[in-house]
């Protein structure tokens, strides 16, 4: 115990000691987060509940290919596409989702869906309340996944608005091929390498 | 005095029924109950970050006895089940349960034949919960939305049979508590 003989301890020190160490601690900054009265910001790329975007004309981006139903690992997705006709028009192009639901109860929130969907038609907000008491109810569907008009947006259905084709809502390059316009050559040479994709990136930009 | 025979029917028996309400919801002491990594935001929720004591429930019990709500965290396998039912069933009335998670609200990712696929088959469920897991800001809301459930309840199988259909409207919390 000889080493110990140096502590004040049993003395009145001892106890000051002791107690002040408890003290302090009331002057240190406080940690908690006041969560339901003061609502810290999630992080900008938070998983949180989907949203089924639209084009700037308001139609649906969403294709009914189901890529997202296949690349769920927990089922929760279920589609059902639909084919588009002249008089009555929800996206661009041939189909779109006819049937759209995510059981919450199911997803995981990883995120494969968002990376699956080729028109970048299914993305996650920052929102997470979503506790409720019963099942069914947190089987979201079509309607309480689109996301809200903004804008100069039009309920669908409706024809396309910002072109004739749908090639019109993703590629929209103009002066292509034409010579000594660098960027467009640097396009066009990415294209013909990564084909699918850099078209859908034009398509993001131009959104 | 005969005071209570005179006032109309509903303002004193309200009142008392409120004041209950407020006491049970007030102090919700929880089961420890975590079964697998739900269990950390669970104690994440009851750490000082987040600190379930501003609500009454940092108190986790783990006799089920002197507890009011069973918070479900995890997936529930299937020879877990009879000890959820006997740990539930050990639990004095009133009492509560919140499926944290998406495995014990539905099974989840884990479609299989070892997994109970939602505890509601077992036990019956208040509140479901999603997320895998659910941030503690998700559980708090939940518990909160237990609150709002707990505060509408009928005190007593008359007063029940009296307003039979009482509906709570769920509000996220950040909404209902927006300063």
């Amino acid at each position: 115990m000889a080493e110990y003989d140096d502590e004040p301890t049993g003395s009145a020190l001892g106890f000051a000691k002791g107690f002040g160490l408890t003290f302090s601690n009331m002057f240190r900054h406080v940690a908690t987060e006041q969560y339901p009265f003061d609502v810290k910001k999630t992080a900008p790329r938070y998983h949180g509940r989907h949203v089924l975007n639209r084009h700037p004309d308001g139609l649906e981006k969403c294709v009914g290919c189901e890529l997202c139903a296949w690349a769920c690992p927990a089922d929760a997705i279920y589609v059902e596409g639909g084919d588009n006709t002249e008089e009555e028009r929800y996206s661009p192009g041939e189909r779109y989702g006819k049937v759209y639901q995510i059981n919450y109860l199911r997803c995981i929130f990883c995120g494969l869906c968002i990376e699956a969907c080729p028109t970048r038609s299914l993305t996650m907000s920052n929102e997470y309340e979503l506790a409720l008491d019963n099942r069914q109810d947190l089987i979201f569907t079509k309607e309480q996944l689109m996301a809200p008009l903004l804008p100069g947006m039009e309920a669908t259905p409706h024809p396309m608005r910002l072109g004739d084709t749908d090639t019109d809502y993703y590629v929209r390059e103009k002066g292509l091929g034409e010579v000594g316009d660098i960027q467009s050559t640097a396009n066009a040479a990415a294209k013909t390498h990564s084909g699918r994709a850099q078209a859908i990136e034009v398509g993001r930009h131009h959104a | 005095m005969g005071l209570e025979e005179k006032l109309p029917d509903g303002i004193l028996l309200t009142s008392v029924e409120k004041l209950v309400n407020w006491s049970r919801k007030s102090s919700l002491w929880p089961v420890t109950f975590g079964l697998a990594c739900c269990a950390i935001e669970m104690m994440t929720f009851g750490a000082p970050r987040y600190d379930s004591g501003r609500f009454g429930m940092e108190v986790f019990r783990p006799s089920p006895r002197q507890a009011d709500l069973m918070i479900v965290a995890g997936r529930v396998s299937q020879k877990m089940a009879p000890v959820v039912r006997q740990i539930y069933d050990q639990m004095a009335e009133p009492r509560w349960v919140l499926a944290m998670g998406v495995c014990a609200s539905s099974g989840g990712m884990f479609n299989n034949y070892a997994v109970v696929q939602g505890v509601d088959h077992i036990i019956p469920v208040d509140m479901y919960l999603p997320g895998c897991p659910p941030r503690p800001e998700m559980l708090i809301d939940a518990v909160l939305k237990i609150h709002a459930k707990i505060m509408n309840e009928p005190l007593g199988p008359r007063r029940k049979a009296s307003a039979p259909d009482r509906q709570v409207e769920l509000i996220p919390s950040s909404v209902r508590y927006a300063k």
